[in-house]
């Protein structure tokens, strides 16, 4: 077949462009030298170094035990590839088949993977944010930053929004013995990720630990002394905490304004994908050529009701890199669809917190093993009868089990007898997710299929 | 030699704290921390680690050939 011929030929000797020289980016560039492909490849990164892995920055790194630049993700290969590190993709000609740098230069591809991933939300407030003392945590540098002041022992840090980052932060904070304050909008840590009865556990650890967490309450401004450093946080109740540290932990933004105008379906929820990681053009035309993975990608994904997803997670940007380099040098009957079932992990205040699924999806949720009082336990999470997610608190050798449960569309409450089953356990409770409509931090699984203030998709059990 | 740990897989069996304590702990109950970057003479021991991990979470990085430090990724 002539297409067949000519995907030979592009393994042979095409040109394959990654844009992002991440976690998505290596692994994808691994991969594509696994599936043969031996033409020539470009990896265009903005930042200055080798691919890194961010999770530690949160962990290790901010607890003073590993460097920042200590971080270099290892190799599962060689990849032969031209790396341009530390120059910005500021354009993409569709038509042309062009990449376009900061430096002016021009890359031209066969095939283009974009894997741009998200930064950190920024503190709205421009002045404010510029003042010393008023950080981000996303990048190795980020971490440098924020690990120096905290050795530098201040007084009192503020981390504003308390999702999975946020946490993490206050928990090495108090690790380190640093006083810090958590201000959350919502009614919980983790609420928007893991709902409400889920973060009230959250909560009771931060205070357990000394954290002094505020819920309900934001932050309305940030206010520095004359040299310019950072002094006071005014909270909405009225409350000024001297702070000479605040970390703004309030989500991601997706990178994708280098791609505006280009023609590709892409703006602030991601780029929109098909299952074979495929990008989507403005019309909603799959392109052949372009390919996205990891953070800043969405797809829909068959076992949440085609909902588009884009997460957050570590091990989502592997396995979706490994599948877009797959279908980039495969003929269409050999591609295969991204079906990751979500799983991400989580460790604060010495607690190993994972969920598999869409948890965020769900209405109720039910204590099938351990207790919330005890903070060990897995909640199975259902959504319309059927179980949807679990997160589990130290019960990391479970998940596999609930995530097969998940797959399999196991009615909800799932009828098992489980083992260490306690009262709380008999009766699913609402699962006490905010009102979608309203904006939370650091959700890290996004459904962007619906408009976000109505959740009425109807979901199919693939059994049925 | 750089590693990385798949948290996801991995699940607490602490085999690899056993083997290599100066490289693997855990926090908690079951939280892994790990050091990511460890001197090439603790190959051997992180090999071992790697091994024995029940749900093979470790990867490390295969030894670095001369030839490769300057273009890969360098
Ligand atoms: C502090 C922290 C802790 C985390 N902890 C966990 C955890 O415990 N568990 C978990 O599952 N996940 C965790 N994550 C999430 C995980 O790290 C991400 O899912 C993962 O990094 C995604 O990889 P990626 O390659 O898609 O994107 P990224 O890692 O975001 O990489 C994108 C790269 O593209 C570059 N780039 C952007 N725009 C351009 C451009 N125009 N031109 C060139 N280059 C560009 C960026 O600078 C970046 O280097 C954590 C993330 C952070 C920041
Ligand atoms: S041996 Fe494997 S599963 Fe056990 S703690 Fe180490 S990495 Fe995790």
């Amino acid at each position: 077949m002539a297409g067949d011929d000519a995907v030979r030929a592009l393994r042979r000797d095409g040109r394959i462009v990654i844009v992002g020289a991440s976690l998505a980016g290596l692994r994808a560039a691994e991969q594509l030298r696994d599936e043969g492909f031996t033409g020539s490849l470009t990896v265009i990164g903005d930042e200055p170094y080798e691919p890194y892995d961010r999770p530690p920055l949160s962990k290790q790194v901010l607890l003073g035990r590993v460097r920042p630049e200590d971080t270099g993700l290892p190799r599962r290969r060689p990849v032969d590839a031209h790396w341009r590190l530390g120059v910005a993709a500021t354009g993409l000609d569709l038509d042309g088949k062009r990449v376009l740098l900061a430096d002016g230069d021009a890359v031209e591809f066969d095939r283009l993977l974009i894997a741009t991933g998200v930064r950190s939300r920024p503190w709205p407030h421009e002045t404010e944010a510029a003042l010393d003392g008023v950080h981000v945590l996303r990048t190795r540098d980020d971490a440098a930053r924020l690990t120096r002041r905290l050795a530098g022992r201040p007084r009192r840090v503020l981390v504003i929004g308390a999702g999975f980052t946020g946490s993490e932060i206050a928990s090495a904070c108090r690790e380190r013995g640093v006083a810090v304050t958590v201000a959350e909008r919502g009614a919980a840590p983790l609420v928007g990720a893991l709902g409400g009865v889920v973060g009230a556990v959250a909560a009771d650890l931060q205070r357990d630990h000394g954290v002094d967490l505020r819920c309900g309450i934001m932050v309305t401004a940030l206010e520095g002394d004359p040299a310019g450093r950072l002094r006071r946080a005014h909270l909405s109740d009225g409350t000024v905490l001297d702070v000479d540290v605040a970390v703004v932990a309030l989500g991601a933004v997706r990178n994708t304004a280098w791609l505006a105008g280009s023609g590709l379906a892409a703006g602030p929820r991601g780029i929109a994908c098909d299952a074979g990681c495929r990008a989507f053009d403005v019309h909603g035309i799959v392109t052949d050529d372009v390919f996205a993975a990891g953070d800043v990608a969405r797809t829909p994904h068959p076992l949440f009701g085609y909902q588009f997803i884009s997460l957050e997670h570590w091990g989502n940007a592997v396995e979706q890199a490994a599948i877009a380099a797959h279908n980039m040098v495969s003929p269409g009957p050999e591609r295969r669809p991204h079906l990751w079932m979500p799983a991400f992990w989580s460790s604060q205040f010495g607690v190993n917190i994972k969920s598999v699924g869409v948890p965020s999806m769900a209405d109720e949720l039910l204590v099938t093993q351990g207790s919330l009082a005890e903070r060990r336990f897995v909640a199975a999470y259902g959504y319309r009868g059927r179980v949807i997610a679990a997160v589990g608190f130290d019960h990391a050798k479970w998940m596999g089990f609930y995530a097969k449960l998940i797959e399999e569309a196991a009615p909800f409450p799932p009828e098992f007898p489980a083992v260490d089953r306690r009262p709380e356990g008999l009766r699913p409770v609402p699962a006490g997710f905010p009102d979608p409509a309203l904006p939370t931090h650091g959700a890290s699984v996004t459904l962007t299929g619906h408009s976000p203030s109505e959740r009425r998709v109807v979901f199919t059990p693939s059994r049925a | 030699m750089r590693l990385v740990v798949d948290l996801n897989r991995c699940q607490a069996y602490a085999q690899c704290v056993f083997l290599a304590p100066e490289v693997f702990s855990l926090h908690g109950e079951e939280a892994l921390l790990y050091e990511p970057r460890v001197a090439e003479s603790r190959r051997e021991d992180v090999l071992r680690a790697a091994a024995a991990c029940p749900v093979q979470a470790i990867l490390v990085d295969p030894a670095r050939r001369p030839e490769e430090a300057g273009s890969d990724g360098r």
